[in-house]
């Protein structure tokens, strides 16, 4: 049957923004408040996508393709990444490595873009945003590279297939310090607290939103939807090592990693309101040490 | 593979990173703490059948002396030091933490080189213990706090502790004690002269106390 | 009789801590090293039994280092009366930099001092290996507030740097305790680490794990002998302790951390490693001389020549130790000589510095005609610890130099020769400096006796030994140094 293969990639960018949406509700809960409704992401997109753009004279084709190649790089993404008990449609051997690419290459686009204004302020965020990459790379390709290990396979789909009961009773230990590596690179990659606020209105502790300030209507409706899809990506390769539920029926397992999914999300609100952002001199040190233990993991797995 | 030994293995290992990447004195503190009993029930993980009465004595000292005693006491020359954190070490947060990296393959190396005459409890054992003892060592030299130089002398000694632990199983339970009190009274001892230090130079940097030398006179 | 070397020894440390009457304290001090002395003697007379299932004995080795530590404490027991007077309590000013300093209290020093003799004694009869452990860290612990004596910034350096370093070369030889005990499993069972024990399984123990072994023992105590590289905490220590102190930590303590390296090195010959063991003794004692050679001449601080010397002196230890054989015997008889000798020179600095207000070379003039005893004493110590005739370390020196050229190995006796040839010109200079010349800058007065007798004591057992060695003391070297292999 080729209907449940594509069955990833189309969740992902039907609920991504879903997502946020359970992010925002937790944070607003946890604050007292009751919280945009479940839907609101979704109102935000189609609102933005039939407005007009304004480009800026200083701005060349670099600027109107950077959220166009982020988004196409999201969803290709998104095809990589398996869901629940459903192979993605784009597995092969090596497919980790494309995956890694092709994130770099819409965040390069993106840094582009911003550099492509002219304005001090998107390079600023630019600029930090590359160097927090330089960080983040290696945390998650070294995680990758143990899970492969761990599953004698190059393929995404093969790997998180293999990561049931069974592996986590043999290789408890490396697989929950592959869990805390990746939910770091989770919240770093995303822009999530503890190493940027995405709700933040001065420009100074921005990252990720000052990059994406010129933009407006489609472009940022893009913008937007590329961030919730690749914000969904990360989550199910999370969901996928940390819920090993591998019943062999795929709708099952398909339940099982949309509720961690969900749980993931409000996880993720929990931590954004218990903690502060880190000092950006900090933020290098938090991300060497998700590198740090997706060594340690590396190290576990290869003796 | 014993699985509750290796996630205390593994436990064991993820202090001894904190503490290479950590600047705050007190969370550094709870941390060796945290190793030290941690090792505590290592010594309960690693006995043998029989002499689990004996394992289970030493746990409970272990657990009390590293895990209570030590902190109350170190967090009371702290406070009485009025230091927070490490600052300037000799080798940056991040460049410690690729140290740890470096160390940690050298332990793993080591723990092969090493021919055991009896199959191991776990083939992390000696990496680990090595590693722990490595960084220990690391702390030493590498910061300029007296407090923390007294806490990488702690966790080399819980390096060393962690070795015999696991490998020698047949330690009078009075020997244990003796070097357990040996170094309760020493890190009592390197307390007291921590307190003094303070007093006599308004700082604990022992990078700073350098007036004894040979030759620049 | 094991326990009449202890338990007085201990029992008059903790009182220490509670009497109030300064006089009735050093009765105490005077007291228990006179026990400690008697005791010792005693086991001359008659061997001790083993006690407490083999865990404390006295053989050759132990009795021959005890009884240095014993006549050393004695003879600083009856100076630390003097010195104990002279200094009383209240602030005083700093010789060096002029800043107002106060002194640990009393109580604290003579309780310090007698729980540290314990340590050492305990040393020197453990037969298990943790227990040796035990007692050296427990030496350390009771040293350090010695060494913190005068509360100024600079003897608190020096203790922090004692503490911590020591502390570690100490827990490394922790490590060399556990791989030892791994060297001595055979399947699920270990042997019990018992001196005899052990040396009885020789050829059954694990070599690589017993190398290792050895080698952490030798750096982990030889960082507490002051072998070189690892002898960096002692010229701050010994200088900067009160001379009392200096002169046991020099002349006793090097001699009981030395002895946790023996016990090891027997184990080794006991499993037909004993080339192993004393090729490394001969390199670490080598290197010792020729660190002291670099570092004694152009000294300024007197106290701080004398702790070099000490690390010279052990040096020589080792590399007779290392050449086996009649070396041994040599270099047991030098650990004598340099601990009596070392001891005595000490005890005359503390006059020195007493009188003269200064730790500088440069400042003492004239000592042979302001403080005529102590200068006699101070150039005789001086002969006596460069290895001149007619002092005994000449004799042991010279014993363990034609040991090296019996066997043949002319560059280590060379080397050997050209260190003390060094050492001697470095310490000439100094020492000649300070006795000769007119009186200048020294207070008058008389010279109290108590700080003179027990190191004229000293002084003049090491001529004798120069003079003649006594059968049995050769007998009990000798069976001393064949324990060591």
């Amino acid at each position: 049957m080729t209907a449940p293969r594509f069955v990833p990639p189309l969740l992902a960018l039907a609920c991504g923004p879903g997502l946020v949406a359970i992010v925002a509700r937790t944070k607003a809960r946890m604050a007292g408040r009751v919280g945009p409704p479940l839907a609101q992401p979704y109102r935000d997109l189609v609102k933005l996508f039939r407005k007009g753009a304004v480009y800026g004279a200083t701005t060349t084709w670099l600027f109107r393709a950077g959220p166009i190649v982020g988004f196409a790089t999201a969803a290709v993404a998104a095809a990589l990444v398996p869901f629940g008990g459903l192979a993605a449609p784009l597995a092969f051997p090596g497919d980790l490595l494309l995956l890694a690419y092709v994130l770099a290459l819409g965040r390069f686009f993106a840094v582009l873009a911003a550099l492509d204004t002219g304005s001090s302020f998107e390079g600023m965020g630019a600029s930090r945003e590359a160097s927090l990459a330089v960080f983040t790379e290696p945390a998650l390709v070294l995680a990758l590279v143990a899970l492969a290990r761990l599953g004698g396979t190059l393929s995404l789909s093969a790997m998180l297939a293999g990561v049931g009961p069974a592996a986590w009773a043999a290789a408890a230990p490396a697989l929950a310090l592959l869990v805390a590596a990746l939910l770091v690179v989770f919240l770093a990659e995303n822009g999530r607290l503890p190493v940027d606020d995405p709700t933040t209105h001065l420009e100074l502790t921005m990252i990720h939103e000052v990059m994406v300030l010129d933009h407006g209507g489609p472009d940022l409706a893009l913008v937007g939807w590329g961030a919730a899809v690749r914000l969904w990506t990360f989550g199910a390769l999370l969901v996928g090592l940390a819920v090993p539920v591998r019943t062999g029926d795929p709708w099952v397992d398909a339940a099982a990693a949309l509720g961690g999914m969900v749980a993931l999300g409000v996880l993720t609100g929990l931590v954004e309101s218990s903690m502060a952002r880190l000092r950006l001199r900090h933020v290098p040190q938090l991300l060497l040490g998700a590198a740090v233990l997706s060594v340690l993991a590396l190290f576990l797995v290869l003796r | 593979m014993n699985a509750p030994l290796d996630a205390i293995l593994v436990g064991i290992l993820l202090t001894g990173f904190l503490l290479l990447g950590s600047s705050r004195l007190v969370s550094c503190i709870r941390t060796v703490a945290l190793q030290g009993m941690l090792l505590g029930f290592l010594t309960l993980a690693a006995a043998e059948r029989d002499a689990v009465g004996r394992a289970a004595v030493l746990t409970v000292a272990s657990t009390a002396v590293k895990g209570f005693v030590f902190p109350w006491l170190l967090v009371r020359v702290l406070r009485g030091a009025q230091v927070r954190r490490e600052i300037e070490p000799l080798v940056g947060y991040g460049a410690s933490l690729l140290v740890g990296l470096g160390v940690l393959g050298l332990s793993l190396w080591l723990g092969t080189r090493l021919p055991r005459p009896d199959p191991p409890l776990s083939t992390l054992l000696v990496p680990v213990a090595l590693f722990t003892m490595l960084v220990g060592l690391v702390l030493i030299v590498t910061r300029r706090k007296a407090l923390t130089q007294v806490l990488g002398y702690l966790v080399m000694e819980n390096g060393i502790y962690a070795f015999g632990a696991g490998l020698v199983q047949e330690q009078p339970i009075l020997v244990e004690l003796g070097i357990l009190l040996d170094v309760l009274v020493a890190v009592f001892v390197m307390g007291i002269a921590i307190f003094h230090i303070n007093r006599q130079f308004d700082h604990i940097d022992t990078d700073r106390m350098a007036a004894l030398r040979d030759w620049t006179r | 009789m094991i326990a009449a070397l202890l338990l007085p020894v201990v029992a008059a440390g903790v009182l220490a801590f509670f009497v109030r009457a300064d006089a009735l304290r050093r009765v105490l001090l005077v007291g228990a090293a006179g026990a400690h002395a008697a005791a010792t003697a005693a086991t001359w007379l008659a061997e001790p039994a083993p006690v407490w299932g083999g865990w404390l004995a006295l053989d050759a080795l132990g009795r021959l280092f005890l009884s240095i530590t014993s006549a050393l404490f004695l003879a600083a027991a009856a100076y630390a009366v003097g010195y104990l007077r002279r200094e009383g309590e209240g602030a005083r000013r700093d010789f060096e930099e002029g800043l107002l300093f106060d002194n640990a209290p009393e109580a604290a020093f003579t309780g310090c001092l007698l729980l540290f003799v314990a340590a050492m004694t305990l040393v020197t009869l453990a037969q298990r290996f943790g227990l040796l452990w035990v007692a050296l860290e427990a030496t350390t612990l009771a040293s350090a507030p010695l060494i913190y004596f005068h509360r100024h910034h600079r003897s608190l350096e020096a203790t922090w740097k004692y503490l911590l370093i020591c502390s570690v070369g100490i827990a490394l030889a922790l490590l060399g305790n556990f791989f030892l005990g791994v060297a001595a499993t055979t399947g699920r069972t270990t042997l019990p680490l018992l001196v005899p024990d052990l040396r009885a399984a020789g050829p059954m123990l694990h070599v690589p794990w017993l190398k290792t072994a050895f080698l952490l023992f030798l750096v982990g105590y030889g960082t507490k002998v002051g072998l070189a590289p690892l002898h960096t905490w002692l010229p701050d220590a010994h200088s900067e302790a009160p001379s009392v102190v200096s002169a046991l930590l020099s002349g006793a303590l090097l001699n009981c951390a030395l002895l946790g390296v023996l016990r090891a090195e027997q184990v080794c010959a006991a499993a037909g490693l004993a080339p192993f063991g004393r090729e490394l003794l001969v390199g670490f004692g080598l290197l010792s001389m020729a660190a002291a050679a670099v570092f004694i001449p152009g000294q300024t601080d007197y106290k701080r020549m004398l702790a070099y010397s000490s690390v010279e002196h052990m040096g020589i230890v080792a590399f007779g130790l290392g050449l086996g054989g009649v070396a041994a015997t040599g270099a047991l008889l030098h650990a004598v000589n340099h601990s009596l000798g070392k001891a005595m020179m000490f005890l005359v600095a503390g006059n020195i510095l007493a009188r003269y207000r200064s730790k500088a070379t440069g400042d003492v003039r004239g000592l042979l005609r302001v403080l005529p005893a102590s200068g006699v004493l101070w150039v005789a110590g001086f002969l006596a610890i460069t290895g001149s005739p007619p002092f005994g370390p000449f004799l042991s020196e010279l014993t363990i130099l034609r040991a090296a050229l019996d066997q043949g190995r002319i560059a280590l006796a060379v080397g050997f020769v050209a260190s003390l040839v060094v050492v001697f010109v470095g310490m000439a200079t100094s020492v000649l400096g300070m006795a000769q010349g007119s009186a200048e800058g020294a207070r008058g007065g008389r010279e109290p006796w108590l700080g003179i007798a027990p190191a004229a004591a000293l002084g003049a057992v090491v001529l004798g030994l120069g003079v003649w060695v006594p059968s049995t003391l050769w007998t009990a070297l000798e069976a001393a140094a064949r324990l060591v292999g």
